[in-house]
């Protein structure tokens, strides 16, 4: 493949940049600014609007606009912004922990309305900014700092949760397939109304080392065993799926967006 | 009710609010039910489609503060309104927009607490909770009104002053105000120029940040921030609305008071000086950043302080700590969700004098 110039979209004066060695958090950054360089957006078009924690910390490596919200709320700043700004096109990029515990009120209503917005949600597993500990995403009997014993409580699906809210588009796959990671990044970037991929990536720091699934290699080989397409996950029965990631395209469709519809409407709408 | 401008209308306190947004040219705002706060977010549904802009109903406070900041930095002018268990669900937001220096106004109509406390109550124990509600050094701009006229044009000047100071702006009513109508001159509509939302490259975060939008962590970088978000206000003090003064220069007793509290001060004093009795008014408007210099230089010639509000002493010890000697400033408060009468000051007054 020919890669374009993604280059002009990183802030490179910022570099080093504060992610572990090992951390998956460049390779969904490098996939993001790929596709942007292959869509061909000027600056002033595209924002990228993070939350708090490791991933999110990606807005200081890119030269183009940043947004950094609170902690769980970036999606509803977003919302504001994309009635004041319809044209801009906004990428979300968030954690596990920012979307999937603290900001899940406002992932499920983003979805509801369908505002048009892509967001890649940087599943690491765990809470890596705050030392390892366990999140609603991370999978039950894993070690982390806060579950020496194991994790009781179920893993969340937030891709099947955003699209019984309404989501227009969801995927999921992991670092490891970065073709498809840029697929699903650019499709999701493409599409008017709510898209949402969830990217596997590796925390060696404190999910891998707490696991001990080995190095950063050895996470990247982890998550290829551990992901099954979606199809094959649907012929498994419930227990053998407890043991897997699913990944693929989970739906697509082209429900008007919440500013289209809140224009047409012509009231008040939420 | 239909718009017209530049003509007495019998408003509410909440009513002004919405149509001095509007007529400042506030185009967007984002809230979340609450009493007694809930009109304003009725009349925006209602009257902001029809001005060109939007009315969005979130999911919660947290949600509500978090739109309006990004509709402002998306260009919009754009409010809330809460009350107390709202507006402390807005707190960490509140410190977001004074951090990213993002103008917003929000309206808090006091309603009875802690807590839940009585909703349709009046009460003026958010004075500290506008203040310091929000975590960290900053400062902010709160403004106090004292009824529909002062609704309208405080409300109207928030807007100016948040974007003027890159800050949220914070209208603290209460509930009798907020349901109070009275006639109110509603103003031509104004031109504001637009400072956000153009087309250059925007960096924005809540992390301490250089000045080109950059997380930093350096030791000179914070202080200087830091510092510069807090002197950008105080420092600019006499462009806020200033307090207001009745009654005699030299007073045997002054009252201090805001809101709903200096309706009921402003007749006792009218009372007082029918019996040729030295009392004085100063009713603030702006509450932070504390008026202290006048309060200091007034306070000074003052014989007793008297401070009149519905808590149990907010605005009575920042009185105090503007210098003033402490044996000579008094409280008068009310905590049992009704509101301080005239007869209630003027009988204060009258003890004061009778006792010196």
């Amino acid at each position: 493949m020919v890669i374009p110039d993604y280059k002009k979209y990183l802030a490179g004066e910022r570099l080093p940049h504060i992610w572990c060695a090992g951390c998956g958090n460049g390779i969904i950054l490098k996939a993001l600014l790929i596709v942007l360089a292959e869509l061909n957006f000027k600056s002033e078009e595209i924002l990228l609007a993070t939350g708090i924690g490791c991933a999110s910390r990606a807005g200081d490596y890119i030269s183009f606009q940043r947004f950094q919200g609170t902690h769980g709320r970036t999606l509803a700043f977003v919302t504001g912004l994309k009635i004041a700004r319809p044209n801009l096109r906004v990428i979300c990029l968030i954690g596990d922990g920012d979307c999937a515990a603290i900001g899940i009120g406002h992932l499920i209503h983003a979805a509801r309305r369908n505002l048009d917005v892509a967001v890649l949600v940087a599943n690491n597993l765990n809470y890596g900014m705050t030392g390892g500990q366990f999140s609603p995403l991370t999978p039950t009997k894993s070690l982390t700092s806060t579950s020496r014993a194991g994790k009781l409580g179920a893993t969340l699906d937030i891709c099947r949760l955003v699209e019984v809210a309404g989501a227009n588009y969801v995927a999921r796959t992991s670092v490891f397939y970065h073709g498809e990671l840029r697929k699903f990044i650019r499709e999701a970037i493409s599409k008017t109304g709510f898209s949402l991929v969830e990217i596997l990536t590796p925390c060696p720091t404190y999910y891998g080392r707490y696991n001990k699934i080995g190095g950063p290699g050895e996470m990247l080989i982890w998550f290829r065993d551990k992901t099954v397409p979606l199809n094959k996950y649907l012929q498994m029965n419930p227990e053998e799926q407890k043991e897997y990631f699913w990944r693929g395209k989970l739906v697509e469709r082209d429900a008007p967006d919440f500013y289209t519809r809140c224009k047409n409407g012509g009231g008040p709408d939420d | 009710m239909t718009e017209e401008k530049n003509r007495v209308q019998f408003l509410s306190g909440n009513e002004a609010c919405v149509w001095a947004g509007i007529h400042a040219k506030a185009r967007f705002f984002a809230g979340y039910p609450i009493s007694p706060a809930t009109e304003i977010a009725e009349i925006c549904a209602q009257e902001l489609p029809k001005h060109g802009g939007f009315y969005i109903q979130m999911e919660d406070e947290i949600g509500s503060i978090a739109a309006v900041i990004g509709a402002s930095l998306g260009g919009l002018r754009a409010f809330t309104a809460t009350s107390g268990p709202g507006l402390a669900l807005m707190q960490e937001n509140i410190g977001y927009a004074a951090m990213a220096e993002v103008p917003c106004v929000i309206i808090n109509v006091q309603r009875f607490g802690p807590s839940t406390g009585i909703a349709t109550k009046p009460a003026q124990s958010d004075v500290m909770t506008t203040r310091w509600g929000t975590p960290g050094d900053h400062s902010l701009i709160v403004l106090a009104p004292s009824g529909g006229q002062e609704c309208y044009d405080l409300t109207f000047a928030a807007f100016g002053l948040a974007e003027l100071f890159r800050t949220p702006v914070i209208v603290l009513i209460d509930a009798v105000i907020a349901h109070l109508r009275e006639k109110v001159t509603v103003k031509t509509e104004e031109k504001f120029f637009l400072i956000n939302g153009d087309k250059r490259v925007l960096r924005v975060t809540g992390l301490v940040h250089d000045s080109f939008g950059y997380s930093s962590d350096e030791p000179e970088v914070t202080e200087k921030l830091i510092t510069r978000l807090a002197q950008k206000i105080e420092g600019h003090q006499m462009l806020l609305p200033r307090p207001r003064f009745y009654g005699s220069e030299r007073p045997e007793v002054l009252i201090i008071s805001f809101g709903i509290s200096a309706r009921a001060a402003r007749q006792a004093v009218y009372l007082a000086e029918q019996e040729d009795l030295a009392v004085s008014l100063l009713e603030l408007k702006t509450l932070w950043p504390f008026p202290e210099e006048e309060i200091r230089k007034i306070g000074a010639k003052a014989k007793t302080v008297l401070v009149a509000e519905l808590n149990r002493g907010q605005v009575q010890r920042e009185v105090r700590a503007c210098g003033i000697s402490p044996e000579k400033v008094r409280g008068i408060n009310k905590i049992d969700t009704t509101v301080i009468t005239p007869s209630e000051i003027l009988n204060e007054i009258l003890t004061v004098i009778k006792n010196d």
